[in-house]
Protein backbone atom coordinates (compact mmCIF):
# COMPACT_ATOMS: atom_id res chain seq x y z
CA UNK A 1 0.00 0.00 0.00
CA UNK A 2 1.55 3.45 -1.03
CA UNK A 3 2.07 6.24 1.39
CA UNK A 4 -1.40 8.02 0.04
CA UNK A 5 -3.24 4.97 0.16
CA UNK A 6 -2.02 4.82 3.94
CA UNK A 7 -2.50 8.55 4.81
CA UNK A 8 -6.14 8.44 3.52
CA UNK A 9 -7.30 5.73 5.26
CA UNK A 10 -5.95 7.14 9.05
CA UNK A 11 -7.08 10.73 7.79
CA UNK A 12 -10.72 8.79 7.20
CA UNK A 13 -10.58 6.89 10.60
CA UNK A 14 -9.44 10.64 12.32
CA UNK A 15 -13.10 12.07 10.07
CA UNK A 16 -14.47 8.82 10.84
CA UNK A 17 -13.70 9.42 15.33
CA UNK A 18 -14.58 13.36 14.78
CA UNK A 19 -18.11 12.91 12.76
CA UNK A 20 -19.28 10.47 15.39
CA UNK A 21 -17.69 12.39 18.57
CA UNK A 22 -19.98 15.60 17.45
CA UNK A 23 -23.29 13.14 16.62
CA UNK A 24 -22.81 11.87 20.38
CA UNK A 25 -22.09 15.54 21.82
CA UNK A 26 -25.00 17.27 19.87
CA UNK A 27 -27.34 14.03 20.86
CA UNK A 28 -26.12 14.78 24.61
CA UNK A 29 -26.90 18.47 24.70
CA UNK A 30 -30.35 17.85 22.73
CA UNK A 31 -31.22 15.42 25.14
CA UNK A 32 -31.06 17.99 28.05
CA UNK A 33 -31.85 21.21 26.37
CA UNK A 34 -35.60 19.95 24.45
CA UNK A 35 -36.50 18.28 27.82
CA UNK A 36 -36.56 14.76 25.53
CA UNK A 37 -36.60 12.58 28.83
CA UNK A 38 -37.92 12.93 32.72
CA UNK A 39 -34.83 14.16 34.88
CA UNK A 40 -33.76 10.90 35.98
CA UNK A 41 -33.35 9.02 32.23
CA UNK A 42 -32.33 12.22 31.03
CA UNK A 43 -28.87 11.67 33.30
CA UNK A 44 -28.66 8.04 32.55
CA UNK A 45 -28.67 8.42 28.47
CA UNK A 46 -26.45 11.34 28.91
CA UNK A 47 -24.30 9.27 30.83
CA UNK A 48 -24.57 6.75 28.72
CA UNK A 49 -23.81 8.63 25.25
CA UNK A 50 -20.66 10.24 27.86
CA UNK A 51 -19.29 6.58 27.65
CA UNK A 52 -19.61 5.60 24.18
CA UNK A 53 -18.24 9.12 23.21
CA UNK A 54 -15.51 8.14 25.79
CA UNK A 55 -14.78 4.80 24.06
CA UNK A 56 -15.09 6.71 20.39
CA UNK A 57 -11.74 8.98 21.23
CA UNK A 58 -10.41 6.15 22.50
CA UNK A 59 -10.41 4.09 19.49
CA UNK A 60 -10.12 6.78 16.50
CA UNK A 61 -8.11 9.91 18.39
CA UNK A 62 -5.75 7.67 20.80
CA UNK A 63 -5.55 4.69 18.23
CA UNK A 64 -6.35 1.71 21.53
CA UNK A 65 -7.91 -1.00 20.86
CA UNK A 66 -7.99 -4.78 21.04
CA UNK A 67 -4.92 -5.64 18.61
CA UNK A 68 -2.32 -7.53 20.51
CA UNK A 69 0.66 -4.64 19.73
CA UNK A 70 -1.55 -2.23 21.95
CA UNK A 71 -2.28 -4.71 24.57
CA UNK A 72 0.24 -2.55 26.71
CA UNK A 73 -1.50 0.59 26.62
CA UNK A 74 -4.98 -1.40 27.28
CA UNK A 75 -4.18 -3.04 29.98
CA UNK A 76 -2.55 0.54 31.20
CA UNK A 77 -5.67 1.75 31.07
CA UNK A 78 -7.82 -1.16 32.80
CA UNK A 79 -5.26 -1.00 35.95
CA UNK A 80 -5.80 2.93 36.23
CA UNK A 81 -9.71 2.20 35.45
CA UNK A 82 -9.62 -0.26 38.64
CA UNK A 83 -7.86 1.89 40.89
CA UNK A 84 -9.81 5.26 39.75
CA UNK A 85 -12.99 2.48 40.39
CA UNK A 86 -11.67 1.85 43.95
CA UNK A 87 -10.42 5.04 45.05
CA UNK A 88 -13.90 7.10 43.45
CA UNK A 89 -16.38 4.67 44.54
CA UNK A 90 -14.59 3.99 48.28
CA UNK A 91 -15.01 7.76 48.45
CA UNK A 92 -18.81 8.34 47.36
CA UNK A 93 -19.27 5.04 49.42
CA UNK A 94 -17.93 6.59 52.62
CA UNK A 95 -19.10 10.51 51.93
CA UNK A 96 -22.47 9.45 51.00
CA UNK A 97 -22.73 7.10 54.19
CA UNK A 98 -21.49 9.94 56.43
CA UNK A 99 -24.07 12.31 55.16
CA UNK A 100 -26.98 9.93 55.69
CA UNK A 101 -25.43 9.04 59.19
CA UNK A 102 -25.01 13.15 59.86
CA UNK A 103 -28.97 13.42 58.82
CA UNK B 1 9.70 -6.79 14.88
CA UNK B 2 8.63 -5.41 11.62
CA UNK B 3 8.37 -1.16 11.60
CA UNK B 4 4.62 -1.57 10.74
CA UNK B 5 3.72 -2.85 14.11
CA UNK B 6 1.69 -0.20 16.60
CA UNK B 7 4.22 0.36 19.64
CA UNK B 8 2.01 2.75 21.71
CA UNK B 9 -0.99 4.93 21.85
CA UNK B 10 -2.04 7.77 20.03
CA UNK B 11 -0.35 8.29 15.94
CA UNK B 12 2.34 5.79 14.99
CA UNK B 13 4.86 6.39 13.03
CA UNK B 14 5.66 3.22 11.61
CA UNK B 15 6.97 3.13 8.01
CA UNK B 16 6.83 6.63 7.48
CA UNK B 17 10.07 7.01 9.76
CA UNK B 18 11.44 4.25 11.25
CA UNK B 19 13.54 5.31 13.23
CA UNK B 20 12.13 7.42 15.20
CA UNK B 21 9.30 4.70 15.38
CA UNK B 22 11.87 2.55 17.11
CA UNK B 23 12.38 4.66 19.63
CA UNK B 24 8.97 6.07 20.27
CA UNK B 25 7.51 3.04 22.30
CA UNK B 26 9.21 3.54 25.79
CA UNK B 27 8.74 7.45 25.23
CA UNK B 28 5.50 7.54 24.89
CA UNK B 29 5.06 4.62 26.91
CA UNK B 30 6.82 6.66 29.88
CA UNK B 31 3.67 9.63 29.14
CA UNK B 32 0.81 7.54 28.78
CA UNK B 33 1.59 6.63 32.18
CA UNK B 34 2.16 9.85 33.27
CA UNK B 35 -1.69 10.53 31.98
CA UNK B 36 -3.12 7.97 33.63
CA UNK B 37 -1.95 9.11 37.07
CA UNK B 38 -3.28 12.59 35.96
CA UNK B 39 -6.25 10.74 34.64
CA UNK B 40 -6.57 9.41 38.57
CA UNK B 41 -6.60 12.81 40.02
CA UNK B 42 -9.22 14.25 37.71
CA UNK B 43 -11.58 11.33 38.72
CA UNK B 44 -10.88 12.17 42.62
CA UNK B 45 -11.57 16.16 41.61
CA UNK B 46 -14.72 14.19 39.82
CA UNK B 47 -15.51 12.31 43.17
CA UNK B 48 -15.04 15.21 45.21
CA UNK B 49 -17.62 17.44 43.19
CA UNK B 50 -20.46 14.64 43.29
CA UNK B 51 -20.22 14.65 47.27
CA UNK B 52 -20.04 18.25 47.34
CA UNK B 53 -23.15 19.10 44.17
CA UNK B 54 -25.82 19.11 47.42
CA UNK B 55 -23.66 21.11 49.77
CA UNK B 56 -25.24 24.48 48.28
CA UNK B 57 -25.42 26.76 51.28
CA UNK B 58 -28.56 28.22 50.85
CA UNK B 59 -26.54 29.58 47.96
CA UNK B 60 -26.96 29.01 44.19
CA UNK B 61 -27.81 25.81 42.25
CA UNK B 62 -26.22 23.99 39.32
CA UNK B 63 -29.30 24.86 36.71
CA UNK B 64 -29.08 28.35 38.31
CA UNK B 65 -25.27 29.00 37.71
CA UNK B 66 -24.61 26.85 34.42
CA UNK B 67 -25.74 27.97 30.69
CA UNK B 68 -26.31 24.99 28.21
CA UNK B 69 -24.78 27.30 25.30
CA UNK B 70 -21.39 27.99 26.53
CA UNK B 71 -21.43 24.75 27.68
CA UNK B 72 -22.26 23.60 24.32
CA UNK B 73 -19.89 25.91 22.65
CA UNK B 74 -16.49 24.78 24.40
CA UNK B 75 -17.19 21.47 23.97
CA UNK B 76 -17.72 22.39 20.17
CA UNK B 77 -14.51 24.22 20.27
CA UNK B 78 -12.28 21.43 21.87
CA UNK B 79 -13.81 18.54 19.54
CA UNK B 80 -12.77 20.44 16.81
CA UNK B 81 -9.36 21.42 18.78
CA UNK B 82 -8.72 17.01 18.69
CA UNK B 83 -9.77 16.97 15.25
CA UNK B 84 -7.01 19.70 13.87
CA UNK B 85 -4.69 17.67 16.02
CA UNK B 86 -5.17 14.99 14.10
CA UNK B 87 -4.55 16.56 11.06
CA UNK B 88 -1.14 17.73 12.00
CA UNK B 89 -0.09 14.09 13.53
CA UNK B 90 -1.10 13.23 9.85
CA UNK B 91 0.96 16.25 8.28
CA UNK B 92 3.76 15.11 10.74
CA UNK B 93 4.00 11.07 9.37
CA UNK B 94 3.19 11.92 5.61
CA UNK B 95 4.41 15.50 4.53
CA UNK B 96 8.19 15.86 4.14
CA UNK B 97 8.01 19.61 4.31
CA UNK B 98 6.91 21.38 8.08
CA UNK B 99 4.40 23.73 6.84
CA UNK B 100 1.43 21.51 6.89
CA UNK B 101 2.21 20.75 10.60
CA UNK B 102 2.83 24.19 11.36
CA UNK B 103 -0.38 24.78 10.08
CA UNK B 104 -2.67 22.34 11.60
CA UNK B 105 -0.57 22.85 14.99
CA UNK B 106 -1.11 26.37 15.13
CA UNK B 107 -5.13 26.23 14.57
CA UNK B 108 -5.26 23.66 17.65
CA UNK B 109 -3.42 26.36 19.74
CA UNK B 110 -5.72 29.07 18.43
CA UNK B 111 -8.86 26.38 18.82
CA UNK B 112 -7.32 25.83 22.34
CA UNK B 113 -6.67 29.84 23.22
CA UNK B 114 -10.39 30.28 22.14
CA UNK B 115 -11.12 27.35 24.87
CA UNK B 116 -9.85 29.44 27.28
CA UNK B 117 -10.99 32.54 26.37
CA UNK B 118 -14.38 31.90 26.53
CA UNK B 119 -13.85 29.93 29.53
CA UNK B 120 -12.40 32.82 31.78
CA UNK B 121 -15.52 34.31 30.61
CA UNK B 122 -17.69 32.26 32.38
CA UNK B 123 -15.72 32.33 35.47
CA UNK B 124 -15.92 36.11 35.34
CA UNK B 125 -19.44 36.18 34.87
CA UNK B 126 -20.24 33.79 37.30
CA UNK B 127 -17.63 35.29 39.64
CA UNK B 128 -20.10 39.03 39.13
CA UNK B 129 -22.87 37.43 39.99
CA UNK B 130 -21.52 35.77 43.58
CA UNK B 131 -20.44 32.33 42.42
CA UNK B 132 -17.18 32.36 43.66
CA UNK B 133 -15.41 28.69 45.40
CA UNK B 134 -15.98 30.62 49.57
CA UNK B 135 -20.15 30.64 48.98
CA UNK B 136 -20.55 26.69 48.83
CA UNK B 137 -19.20 23.78 48.94
CA UNK B 138 -20.34 23.08 45.58
CA UNK B 139 -19.12 25.90 44.32
CA UNK B 140 -15.39 24.77 45.56
CA UNK B 141 -16.27 21.53 43.85
CA UNK B 142 -16.67 23.02 40.75
CA UNK B 143 -14.07 25.47 40.86
CA UNK B 144 -11.52 22.51 42.00
CA UNK B 145 -12.50 20.72 39.03
CA UNK B 146 -12.92 22.58 35.66
CA UNK B 147 -10.65 25.48 36.01
CA UNK B 148 -7.78 22.47 37.10
CA UNK B 149 -8.92 21.20 33.18
CA UNK B 150 -8.77 24.77 31.96
CA UNK B 151 -5.00 24.65 33.41
CA UNK B 152 -3.86 21.63 32.20
CA UNK B 153 -5.46 23.09 28.60
CA UNK B 154 -3.38 26.45 28.77
CA UNK B 155 -0.05 24.32 29.81
CA UNK B 156 -0.94 22.55 26.63
CA UNK B 157 -1.27 25.58 24.48
CA UNK B 158 2.59 27.03 26.37
CA UNK B 159 3.73 23.34 25.44
CA UNK B 160 2.14 23.59 21.88
CA UNK B 161 4.13 27.30 21.28
CA UNK B 162 7.14 25.65 22.41
CA UNK B 163 6.52 23.25 19.52
CA UNK B 164 6.52 25.79 16.73
CA UNK B 165 9.73 27.01 17.90
CA UNK B 166 11.45 23.77 18.11
CA UNK B 167 10.15 22.22 14.97
CA UNK B 168 11.34 25.82 13.40
CA UNK B 169 14.68 25.66 14.99
CA UNK B 170 15.85 22.02 14.67
CA UNK B 171 13.19 20.26 12.06
CA UNK B 172 12.06 17.19 12.02
CA UNK B 173 14.39 15.10 14.05
CA UNK B 174 13.26 12.24 15.98
CA UNK B 175 13.41 14.02 19.35
CA UNK B 176 10.48 16.90 18.23
CA UNK B 177 8.64 14.41 16.24
CA UNK B 178 8.52 12.34 19.55
CA UNK B 179 7.66 15.58 21.78
CA UNK B 180 4.62 16.59 19.14
CA UNK B 181 3.37 12.66 19.65
CA UNK B 182 3.36 13.04 23.63
CA UNK B 183 1.85 16.69 23.16
CA UNK B 184 -1.06 14.94 20.74
CA UNK B 185 -1.79 12.65 23.08
CA UNK B 186 -2.06 15.07 25.98
CA UNK B 187 -4.65 17.47 23.60
CA UNK B 188 -6.76 14.21 22.94
CA UNK B 189 -6.69 13.24 27.06
CA UNK B 190 -7.72 16.55 27.85
CA UNK B 191 -10.48 16.52 25.31
CA UNK B 192 -11.36 12.93 27.38
CA UNK B 193 -11.61 14.90 30.56
CA UNK B 194 -13.80 17.40 29.00
CA UNK B 195 -16.33 14.65 27.89
CA UNK B 196 -16.73 13.75 31.63
CA UNK B 197 -16.77 17.56 32.32
CA UNK B 198 -19.60 18.23 30.36
CA UNK B 199 -21.97 15.08 31.27
CA UNK B 200 -21.39 14.86 34.88
CA UNK B 201 -21.28 18.91 35.40
CA UNK B 202 -22.88 20.64 32.82
CA UNK B 203 -25.47 17.98 31.83
CA UNK B 204 -25.94 16.50 35.27
CA UNK B 205 -26.51 20.49 36.69
CA UNK B 206 -29.14 21.25 33.74
CA UNK B 207 -30.96 18.39 33.05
Amino acid sequence: MDDRAKYRRELRGYAIGFASALALTCAAFATVHFDLAPAGTTIGIVFALGLIQLNVHFRFFLHIDLKKSARDDLQLILFSTLITLLMVGGTLIILFNLYHRMM
Amino acid sequence: MSADELKHAGLNLQEADPLTHEKAGEAIFGFWVFLMSDAVVFALLFATYGVMLRGTAGGPVPHEVYEIKSAFIETLILLSSSFTFGLASLAMKYEHKRHQLELWLGVTLLLGFAFIGWEIHDFVSMAAKGEVPSRSGYLSGFYALVPMHMLHVTIGCVWGMVMLVQIRKFGLDPMVKINVMRLSLFWHFLDIIWIGIFSVVYLQGLA
